[in-house]
């Protein structure tokens, strides 16, 4: 039972998420989507093409927001991987979240926990972006219901919101 | 007298019960048939009922497309969620509020006109008497039927419906799972289609065996041309899926059309024509000048972020699907005589999915599911891949415009004729007498789809929006209809009103440059109705919009307008745009008058999608083929708007608190493209009347 090109090997790894150890037991190529929806049930990582096109799968990686659908398992150990789920819930909204619900930087809202992630991970870097920051920031996130312009809003809110809190 | 109308989707579940129940814990539960698309229907539909019961909204919940509960309200479609869904909800909850109000007055002794109700209790004004829907609720029986006798509040009573209500789905969606993406059940597996490579594509041969013992798989299915795969895992589903792929043949037509420019093709197919409007004569004696142009669209793919998903499990005989589809009960039958079961062995319940914007491949997956879960016996996640979502789901048809006009002397059109070209534009399962799922015409023996037909006016689909909003004297509109198209079409976000007003408003700037009038001034010339005139007046003003200013060689600004199928929403935009080395959209302005408004923020969130999925189809889109094989398969060959694309926007309801709620999901997207085609000419001197208005279409039209 190998057919070409199919690793088989199922092993036993261990990842960092949303700041737990969590053993998981796979394929070492399986892309980190799947491990992160199927066995560790963080479904707010969404599968929207596979193929690195879209941002719907994004996480934050090491502080960076990265597309988890091309990302295997194995390279993905010893990293700190933060999900949607790792920033707030719906007890306790992390802020670029509140300023999404508060903007309604929505319609279906299936982009926008990656783009959620991406706007996390950028004012973690840059608290208070530039237009033209955020937008890079959103260079490979798409939207088809046409939110784009609300979440730019929430995020520059969620800039304001983290700055004042912050402020001493 | 005559008996009241009721709204129809309570004259067909006319019992009250069917809509509203009082629970135990002093909360409220509607039942709805419109469905949560991204609209934010479950929000306004919960700020409906709680108005009209004079409830607090946090007691309301609202379940929507369960075939086991929820009323049969269709299709959820047509920006009709709040025009029908709202309405027969509003009229279901003033009804019930007149019944308890009733057994109150009865009960103290007093007449209705002195009870107040207040976040559900009922008390005598002035007095300490009262009472509640939950404490009356054992003695009012809801199991009657509406009598439409009940008057619902009037707008200016409205204190939740026409606010800002917060959406009521999105907490769960920005912080983790809330899609049928993400259910899962017990025992569950992952399953994947190898879907053919084109339409009615043949199976010729498949090793199924060397797929079956692929690390995982728990089946594979074949069943004449429709394979399916199960697996433990759906990283193992994926892998079996892509040697299943290369390890299969097929036989294939190759016969899509040569050239993939709608003029090529379209025109050149037997159609049938109908005139579907007609005032006074043509062509018209007395004209000083007659002009004509000729417009087209191409097939536009929904493409949808979130390919289709859903679940399904037998159990005992019972088929239950949860899916995203628009309409819960159409599916459910569908999939009973794709199944041969009785309607009653099979449950569909609305899960929510990620956008859709019309018919994409929601239920086709639906079916899969039930496929793949009877085939082996556990239940089934059945997820699309982004392929089989731009592939193999149903597009937008392709469409041809031809406008002529007659003007007098003083450059007034006096006759009018619009002629169209077009495939059907809705082919949903359940509109007719066939099986419209995609599964069902592979598997062995297959189902026959419907026979192709279209949406006739007043909505109409080839023919939405095909008769101007103008007053032109006389006028002649009509379609030619091919019914066989040769990609798969169904009901795309507007259907041919995007085509149409694209055609009609580009071709009222044609005129009005002709004339060397002004564009706004030369539409208001032509237009009577206030409601028409008041939103091209408003965005005009929040636009600043300067008569008989010009475009300076590569900034330009232009105007569309329409009111949605000539029978809703009135809506007018405005866009300003630059152009290099492509067509910038800098900014773009709005003005709508859609009625009351239930909830502001969120109509302005869907007239602002609208545009800019609208400049994505304008500016970018559209479906290419070569002999055999569309070439639209992941976001690199079908390619939409981006961030760094979108203009600023500014929409401005124009408020009519008195008038019905009008949907508004829908009326942009014609304006809008017939904005960008007129500000590229403002801006350039140049027309160009096929769309998408690519580099390549500009450079040719500057040629
Ligand atoms: S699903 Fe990973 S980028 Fe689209
Ligand atoms: S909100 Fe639906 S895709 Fe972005």
């Amino acid at each position: 039972m190998t057919s070409a090109g199919m690793d088989a090997d199922v092993t036993v790894r261990t990842l960092r998420v949303n700041g737990v150890d969590r053993e998981v037991t796979a394929a070492p190529d399986t892309p980190l989507v799947y491990i992160l929806r199927n066995d560790l049930g963080l479904k707010g990582t969404r599968f929207g093409c596979g193929e690195g096109q879209c941002g719907a799968c994004t996480v934050i990686l090491d502080g960076r927001a990265v597309p988890s659908c091309d990302l295997p398992l194995w390279s993905a150990e010893g990293h700190e991987i933060t999900t949607v789920e790792g920033i707030g819930s719906e007890g306790g909204l992390h802020p670029v979240q509140q300023a999404f619900i508060d903007v309604q930087a929505a319609q279906c809202g299936y982009c926008c926990d990656g783009i959620v992630m991406a706007a996390v991970a950028l004012l973690d870097r840059v608290p208070d972006p530039t237009d033209e920051a955020i937008v890079a920031a959103l260079e490979r996130h798409l939207c088809r219901c046409g939110a784009h312009t609300r979440i730019l809003r929430a995020i520059r809110a969620a800039a304001v919101a983290m700055a004042k809190s912050a402020a001493p | 007298m005559s008996r009241p109308v009721l709204p129809r989707s309570l004259a067909a579940t006319p019992r009250l019960d069917r809509w509203v129940r009082f629970d135990d814990n002093l909360a409220v539960t509607v039942w709805s048939g419109k469905v949560e698309i991204g609209q934010g229907i479950a929000t306004a539909i919960a700020q409906i009922a709680a108005d009209e019961l004079d409830v607090d909204i946090r007691r309301v919940s609202v379940v929507a497309g369960d075939t086991t509960q929820s009323p049969d309200e269709g299709y959820t479609s047509g920006s009709q969620s709040i025009e029908s869904g709202g309405m027969a909800m509003r009229q279901a909850c003033a009804e019930v509020r007149a019944l308890f109000v009733a057994e109150a007055a009865r009960r103290f002794e007093v007449s209705a006109a002195e009870l107040r109700v207040r976040d559900g209790s009922i008390r005598v004004a002035g007095t300490d008497l009262s009472t509640s829907y939950w404490e009356l609720a054992p003695q009012v029986d809801l199991a009657r039927d509406a009598s439409g006798a009940a008057q619902p509040k009037a707008a200016a009573l409205h204190t939740v419906a026409g606010s800002s209500v917060q959406r009521r789905d999105l907490p769960a969606k920005l912080t983790g799972g809330a899609y049928v993406h993400d259910m899962s059940l017990p025992r569950m597996v992952h399953g994947r289609v190898l879907r053919p490579p084109s339409g009615g594509a043949r199976l010729e041969a498949l090793d199924t065996g060397t797929i079956r013992a692929m690390p995982g798989v728990v089946a594979v299915v074949l069943n004449g041309s429709f394979v399916g795969i199960c697996a433990e895992r759906e990283e193992q589903a994926v892998a079996a899926l892509k040697a299943a792929r290369a390890a299969a043949s097929w036989r294939e037509r190759g016969s899509l059309p040569q050239s993939t420019e709608v003029r090529d093709f379209l025109p050149a197919m037997r159609a049938e024509r109908t005139v579907v409007g007609r005032i006074g004569d043509l062509p018209v004696a007395g004209a000083a000048r007659r002009v004509a142009a000729s417009y087209s669209k191409p097939y536009l793919a929904h493409a949808s972020i979130g390919p289709s998903c859903a679940l399904a499990r037998t159990q005992d005989g019972h088929l239950t699907v949860w899916s995203h589809t628009q309409g819960p009960h159409h599916l459910r039958s569908q999939i009973a005589r794709a199944l041969a079961l009785s309607p009653a062995d099979v449950d569909v319940v609305h899960a929510d999915g990620a956008g859709c914007y019309g018919h994409n491949g929601a239920d086709d997956v639906a079916l899969d599911a039930a496929l793949l879960a009877r085939a082996c016996g556990r239940p089934v996640l059945m997820q699309w891949t982004r392929e089989d979502e731009l592939a193999s789901s149903p597009y937008g048809s392709a469409m041809l415009v031809d406008i002529s006009a007659s003007l007098d002397g003083d450059g007034q059109v006096i006759g009018w004729a619009h002629e169209i070209w077009s495939y059907p534009h809705s082919s949903r399962p359940g509109s007719g007498e066939g099986v419209d799922l995609l599964a069902a015409w592979d598997i062995d023996p297959p189902f026959a789809p419907s026979k192709p037909k279209d949406v006739p006016l007043p909505h109409g689909g080839a023919t939405r929006n095909a008769v101007p909003a103008y007053d032109f004297p006389a006028q002649e509109i009509a379609c030619n209809l091919v019914r066989e198209s040769p990609l798969r079409v169904s009901a795309l976000r507007s259907l041919g009103a995007y085509a149409n007003v694209f055609a009609i408003e580009s071709f009222i700037d044609e005129l009005a440059a002709a004339a060397n009038e002004d564009p706004v001034a030369f539409r208001l010339k032509h237009l009577r109705d206030p409601r028409a005139r008041a939103v091209i007046e408003s965005a005009a003003k929040a636009a600043a919009w300067t008569q008989g200013r010009k475009g300076d060689g590569t900034r330009g600004r232009g105007i569309g307008f329409a009111r949605y199928k000539d029978i809703s929403a009135w809506c007018a935009v405005i866009a300003e745009v630059a152009v290099g080395a492509k067509l910038e959209v800098k900014r773009v302005i709005a003005a709508v008058d859609a009625g009351e408004a239930i909830n502001p923020d969120a109509l302005v969130n869907q007239v602002e999608g609208g545009i800019i999925q609208a400049i994505s189809w304008t500016l970018k889109e559209q479906v290419l083929w070569d002999s055999t094989r569309v070439s639209a398969r992941s976001w690199d060959s079908y390619p939409i708007l981006r961030f760094d694309e979108v203009p600023e926007i500014e929409v401005t309801i124009v408020s009519r608190p008195d008038s019905p709620p009008l949907g508004v999901g829908e009326c942009a997207a014609g304006p809008t493209a017939a904005a960008l085609a007129n500000a590229l000419y403002d801006a350039m001197g140049v027309r160009v009347r096929d769309l998408p208005l690519t580099p390549e279409r500009i450079a040719r039209a500057m040629e």
